[in-house]
Formats: structure tokens, C-alpha cells, sequence
């Protein structure tokens, strides 16, 4: 077990960055998620810390060596990757032994080892199979076993469910969950999806164009973005943006339509911004919003409604844009019908509207 | 009058069937059919003169003709095994390249790109224990001061002979394993870094897997060469020293050209032949168990 510690660490080809001096200390035996969209850098960032591609500038330590210009053999770390990457030749018993046999491990410490991680895994029906003629959520098992059996100080995860479907993804996400509290190892998992992210991470780490926009803890993030990009990467649905400009203390949209400051934040008179409303914070009155020290209402019109059963997601324009609300106590919604919504201003939040930046005080 | 009317399919089918019949069919027809007559090139009469099994049986007598079954056998395992080591070898340095490597490519064929005969001739020049290259080399280097009889004395002879062999053909086991090695997958040879191999190993464990398909199937292609082996060995020894050199095609070409036994030579040929095929059934084999290894189905 070990921290990892990543320090200004740069990758570049040749003259395009793809990872711009990130910084990153990960904790003994933490969950640490690095989510963001696709080709932001997060597989570049996990096969560094791997050790499968060079670094280009900056430190990374694993335990308390830099392990830089050491390659992936000597790092001692476990990775899990997207397409499994398994032994195509060897079965399930010798894809799982494979990284002992290679440690000169004993015969019988071998066969323990396997056996323990097939039984973790539920493996053990498979031992003799090839990874030909298992399906792709025991392959992700055979993978995650593989990764387990020699004890690493770090897991690395590109992806691992990602080529999985539905109903598997969430269940795998659960074993994993249960891995790592069973286990304690550190691990760092890459995946795109923000859901897997909240659901796992003890800390997430959100990327955008090689850059880490925010890190925290899942709840963090969600209360607390640090700016626009992350305030629409995390949660479902995205939360709610509506342009608009600082006029007599209070936001006052395209429309005409005016929304008090949130409490905790503030702009100066005239300034362009963007305030952010969640779904779950905006609710046709009488629908059990949770009542917040700070509530305000607007009329909109509704567009759409989606029931999804417990609750029904509202489509509804205001001043131009779009809006996502959520109806609790659901009841049918014949389009056009004009509601009045209550926002609990304690959960909502407020941009720069240029650089997207949180503007609390 | 009624004319036969031949059913459109086979109409349209005719010039293909007289083609195949006129290239293939007829030949092997005939020289199966003369291998069991006293057929003489010089006496056109003996092709009536049916022998029965004689000629099979006069060459499962006779030494001669196993001896150079035998050294065909012995030049097909060694030139096959080391053209498949130096080929590997050679495929993986130009796959470690980074700039140059289409050029790379490109060279690594050249031997393949003169005709045999000629290879021939050069290695026969190369190898002359009087003007040769490799005798004026050594002498001048002062390692010897012997003219080498390698073209001469049985065994340097056969090792000429190989060399030349080997230096013409490794690039078909280069090539195709470098094909190979284009098209191996990343994921698992990563995964063997991280599992802690070294280069070493991921290549034994992994690399090398992946890779015995496309070795079975040089072993194939150049075990039919090998074992039909003739331009070379005709020009550089013509299977001397006293037969020390002779091949089966070599025998089979001297006993119906020279000697005129044509239905003997005959009756050699269908014995060689079974050579070629057994070595063919024996790389799909193992082609086949190589690919159903690695999940490929078959
Ligand atoms: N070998 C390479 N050469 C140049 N650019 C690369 C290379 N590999 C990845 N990139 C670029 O680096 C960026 C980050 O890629 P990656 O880390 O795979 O993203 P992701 O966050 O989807 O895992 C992408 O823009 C990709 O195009
Ligand atoms: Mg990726």
C-alpha cells in the first residue's frame, strides 16, 4: 500500500500537450476517480502513473521513490484495463497465476493465490476456461482478479466497465466498491462516466483538455463547482444555466425575468453572468420542494414532461432557454400548461459569465 | 437433323475445363501413367512398355535416392530453423526502428529479388576456392593460408549450399513475422509489462504466442521451396562432390534428363511428392493448434 503523489507531471508529443502540469496527492488506501470527457488526458495521466508511457516533465511518486524513469515491472502497481487485455493463450488459472509465476513465486503460494482471488471473484467455475469462452463481464472479473492476486501497492482502472452493459455496469461497479473496502488498496480509476465516479470515489479528480478543473469529495463537487464546466459535468440531469446580468442587486435574465443573488455569492452591478439551478432545486409549487431559508418562484411555460415513475422530469422554457425541472407527487402535465416554480436559491449557484468561474464570497 | 445441344452451364464452363485438362489434367496423367512404364526420352516406343510397380520399387532400393530423400530432409530442417531464428530476429530489430523502417523494409527483400540461378552463380564465385571472395578474404586476413574446398569437400559444401539457401529466403520469415508483429494486439503485451516481465519475458509470454501462426505459415511456404530445392544446388555443386550434395530434385532432374529414364524419374517424383505433402499436412497442423491457442477458432 502506498500514496501516490503526482507533481506538475507534463506529457507531451512532441510540441502538443496533452497533460499540462498536474498536480494530484493521493492518500494511502483512497478511492480517487479521474473523470472527465473523452481525450482529456485521464488515460494519458493513469498509464504514467503505470509507468506504460514516459513522462515528460514533472515528479511522480509512488510510496516515497520517484518512480519516473523506473519501468512498469519495478512500480509494483495492478491495472485493469478497458478492453481486459487478457492472455488470449493462457486459461483463467494461468491469466490469474501469470504475474506470480513471473515473480518466481512457490508452486503452492501460487495456487493459494489463485484460488483466493477466483473466490473473491466467483470465479472458480472458470479456471480452466480460455478467455475465448467467457463472456465479457467474466472476462472484467478474470481482469480485476488478475490485478488482485499480487497484492500491489496501487490499482490502476482505464475504464473497466465500459464495454459492459447496463445491468452488469452496476453491478460491477458494486463488487469493485466492495473490493476496495475489503482490500483497502489505493486506487486510481479513469472512467468518463459521472455516475460511476460519484458512486465510487472517495475523491474525484475532474479533467477537462488535459487540465484537473476541481478536486473533492463526490458531494463537494456536486455542492460546490468550482465553475460552469463542472457544475454541468456532474449530476444528472446537467444542471440548469441561465444567462443573465447583475441589475439592482439581483440577476435579471433576458426576459426581464428576475432571480435574487444566491446566498453566498455576489458580482458587482452590470456584470454578465450565468446563473446555475439544479432539477432538483426547481419544482412546480406544490411539489414538495424541500423549503430553504432562500426560496424564490418563476412562470414557465412547460414543454415536455418525462415520467420516469417516482418523479417526472419537466422540460419548461425560461427566458429563452431551456429548463429542466423535477415534478415529485407526479401528476400528468398537458403541454403548454403555464406553472408556477419555486427555486430553492440556498442550492443555487452563480458564474462569471465569460470565464465560467464560481463567484461565491 | 438435330443438333447436340450441351446444357448452358457446361457451354459456358468449356474453355476453363479444356484448359485445366490441357495444363494439369493431361500431365499428370501421363507422368503418373509413365511411372509405371520403362519410359526413355530417347525411345519414344517405351512409353507402351508397362513395367507395373517396378520403378517404385527400384527406388525404394535403391540408396542413391534416400540418401538424397535423406540430405533433403537434413537441408530442409536446418535452413528452415535458422532462416525462422534469423527471420524473428531480424523482424523484430526492424520493428524497434523509429525512423527508416519502410527503407528497412524494403532492403530486408532484396534477396528475394534475384532469380535463384543467379544467387546461384554469385554464391558459386563467392565460395571458389581459388578466386572465391570468402577463401581471398580469409587469406588476406591471414586466418588461413589453405584454399578452402568449399564447394568440394561434401560437408563445406552442404554448408555453402545452405547459406545460400538462408541468405535468399529468411526475408519470407522476416516479412511475415513482422506482418505478425504489426498485428498484435497492445493490450495484453502492456498488461505484461505491468504484471512484471521483463522484455524478455513478454516477449517468450506473449509476443512469441501471437506470433507462431505466422511462423507456421512461413514453415509452410518455405518447406514446399525446400523440399523442391533445385536451381541453386544444380548451378553451385550440381550435386557434387560425388552426389555428396545431391536433392531429390536434383536426382529426379539429372535421372530424366541426362540418363533419359523419364518413367523412373517419374515414379521418383510422386515418392518426393508425399515429402511435400506430409510437411504441408504437418505446419497446417500446427498452424491450426497455434491459432486455436489464442481463441482464433479454426
Ligand atoms: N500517441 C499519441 N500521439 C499524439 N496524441 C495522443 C497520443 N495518444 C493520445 N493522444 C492525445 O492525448 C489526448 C488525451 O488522450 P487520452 O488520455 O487517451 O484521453 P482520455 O481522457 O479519453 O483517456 C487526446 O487528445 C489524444 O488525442
Ligand atoms: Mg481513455
Amino acid at each position: 500500500m502506498a500514496q501516490v503523489q503526482l507533481q506538475g507531471i507534463v506529457k507531451a508529443y512532441g510540441a502538443l500537450r496533452v497533460v499540462h502540469a498536474i498536480d494530484l496527492d493521493i492518500a494511502d488506501g483512497e478511492f480517487v476517480v479521474l473523470v472527465g470527457p473523452s481525450g482529456c488526458g485521464k488515460s494519458t495521466t493513469l498509464r504514467m502513473i503505470a509507468g506504460l508511457e514516459d513522462i515528460s516533465g514533472g515528479a511522480l511518486r509512488i510510496g516515497d521513490r520517484v518512480v519516473n524513469d523506473l519501468p512498469p515491472r519495478d512500480r509494483n502497481i495492478s491495472m485493469v484495463f478497458q478492453n481486459y487485455a487478457l492472455y488470449p493463450h493462457m486459461t483463467v488459472r494461468e491469466n490469474l497465476g501469470f504475474s506470480l509465476k513471473i515473480a518466481k513465486r512457490a508452486e503452492a503460494e501460487i495456487a493459494k493465490a489463485v484460488t483466493e482471488a477466483a473466490e473473491i471473484l466467483s470465479l472458480t467455475p472458470l479456471l480452466e476456461r480460455k478467455p475465448g469462452q467467457l463472456s465479457g463481464g467474466q472476462r472484467q472479473r478474470v481482469a480485476m482478479g488478475r490485478a488482485i492476486v499480487r497484492h500491489p501497492d496501487v490499482f490502476l482502472f482505464d475504464e473497466p466497465l465500459s464495454n459492459l452493459d447496463a445491468k452488469l455496469r452496476t453491478q460491477m461497479r458494486v463488487e469493485i466498491k466492495k473490493l476496495h473496502q475489503r482490500l483497502g488498496t489505493t486506487i486510481v480509476y479513469v472512467t468518463h462516466d459521472q455516475v460511476e465516479a460519484m458512486t465510487l470515489a472517495d475523491r474525484i479528480v475532474i479533467m477537462r483538455d488535459g487540465r484537473i478543473e476541481q478536486i473533492g469529495t463526490p458531494l463537494e463537487v456536486f455542492e460546490t463547482p468550482v465553475n460552469t464546466f463542472v457544475a454541468t459535468f456532474i449530476g444528472s440531469p446537467p444542471m440548469n444555466l441561465l444567462a443573465g446580468r447583475i441589475a439592482g442587486g439581483a440577476v435579471e435574465l433576458a426576459d426581464g425575468t428576475r432571480l435574487p443573488i444566491p446566498p453566498g455569492h455576489g458580482a458587482a452591478e452590470g456584470r454578465a453572468v450565468t446563473f446555475g439551478v439544479r432539477a432538483d432545486n426547481i419544482m412546480p409549487v406544490g411539489h414538495a420542494l424541500p423549503p430553504t431559508a432562500h426560496m424564490a418562484e418563476v412562470e414557465m411555460e412547460v414543454q415536455l414532461s418525462e415520467p420516469l415513475g417516482t418523479e417526472t422530469l419537466l422540460f419548461a422554457m425560461l427566458a429563452g432557454t431551456e429548463v429542466q425541472a423535477k415534478m415529485l407527487n407526479p401528476r400528468p402535465v398537458p403541454l403548454g400548461e403555464r406553472l408556477r416554480f419555486q427555486i430553492s436559491l440556498d442550492k443555487c449557484h452563480l458564474f462569471d459569465a465569460d470565464s465560467g468561474v464560481a463567484l461565491r464570497v | 437433323m438435330t443438333r447436340l445441344r450441351l446444357p448452358p452451364w457446361l457451354v459456358l464452363l468449356l474453355p476453363a475445363i479444356i484448359i485445366l485438362a490441357a495444363v494439369v489434367l493431361v500431365p499428370l496423367v501421363l507422368s503418373f501413367y509413365s511411372s509405371f512404364t520403362a519410359y526413355q526420352l530417347t525411345r519414344p516406343e517405351t512409353l507402351w512398355k508397362w513395367i507395373g510397380t517396378f520403378n517404385y520399387r527400384k527406388a525404394a532400393g535403391d540408396a542413391n535416392f534416400w540418401w538424397a530423400f535423406g540430405r533433403t530432409v537434413l537441408l530442409l530442417t536446418i535452413a528452415l530453423n535458422l532462416e525462422m531464428l534469423l527471420g524473428l530476429g531480424l523482424a523484430v530489430m526492424v520493428s524497434k526502428v523509429t525512423t527508416g523502417q519502410r527503407l528497412l523494409r524494403t532492403a530486408m527483400m532484396f534477396p528475394m529479388m534475384f532469380s535463384p540461378v543467379l544467387v546461384g552463380f554469385q554464391f558459386k564465385f563467392i565460395f571458389n576456392d581459388n578466386v572465391g571472395l570468402v577463401n581471398n578474404a580469409l587469406q588476406s586476413l591471414g586466418l588461413t593460408d589453405v584454399a578452402i574446398p568449399w564447394l568440394v569437400d561434401g560437408h563445406l559444401a552442404l554448408f555453402s549450399i545452405i547459406f545460400a539457401e538462408i541468405w535468399t529466403s529468411t526475408s519470407v520469415f522476416a516479412i511475415l513475422i513482422l506482418a505478425g508483429l504489426y498485428a498484435i494486439p497492445q493490450d495484453p503485451v502492456e498488461a505484461a509489462k505491468v504484471d512484471g516481465c521483463t522484455p524478455w519475458q513478454s516477449f517468450r509470454f506473449v509476443t512469441l504466442p501471437f506470433l507462431m501462426p505466422f511462423i507456421y505459415i512461413a514453415m509452410a511456404i518455405r518447406s514446399l521451396d525446400v523440399a523442391r530445392a533445385y536451381d541453386i544446388v544444380q548451378i553451385m555443386t550440381n550435386g557434387g562432390p560425388a552426389r555428396r550434395t545431391e536433392l531429390l530434385w536434383t536426382l529426379i532432374g539429372r535421372t530424366a534428363y541426362v540418363d533419359a529414364r523419364m518413367g523412373y524419374a517419374n515414379a521418383m517424383g510422386y515418392i518426393a511428392i508425399l515429402l511435400s505433402i506430409f510437411f504441408t499436412i504437418y505446419f497446417f497442423r500446427k498452424l491450426t493448434a497455434a491459432r486455436s491457442e489464442l481463441g482464433m477458432g479454426v
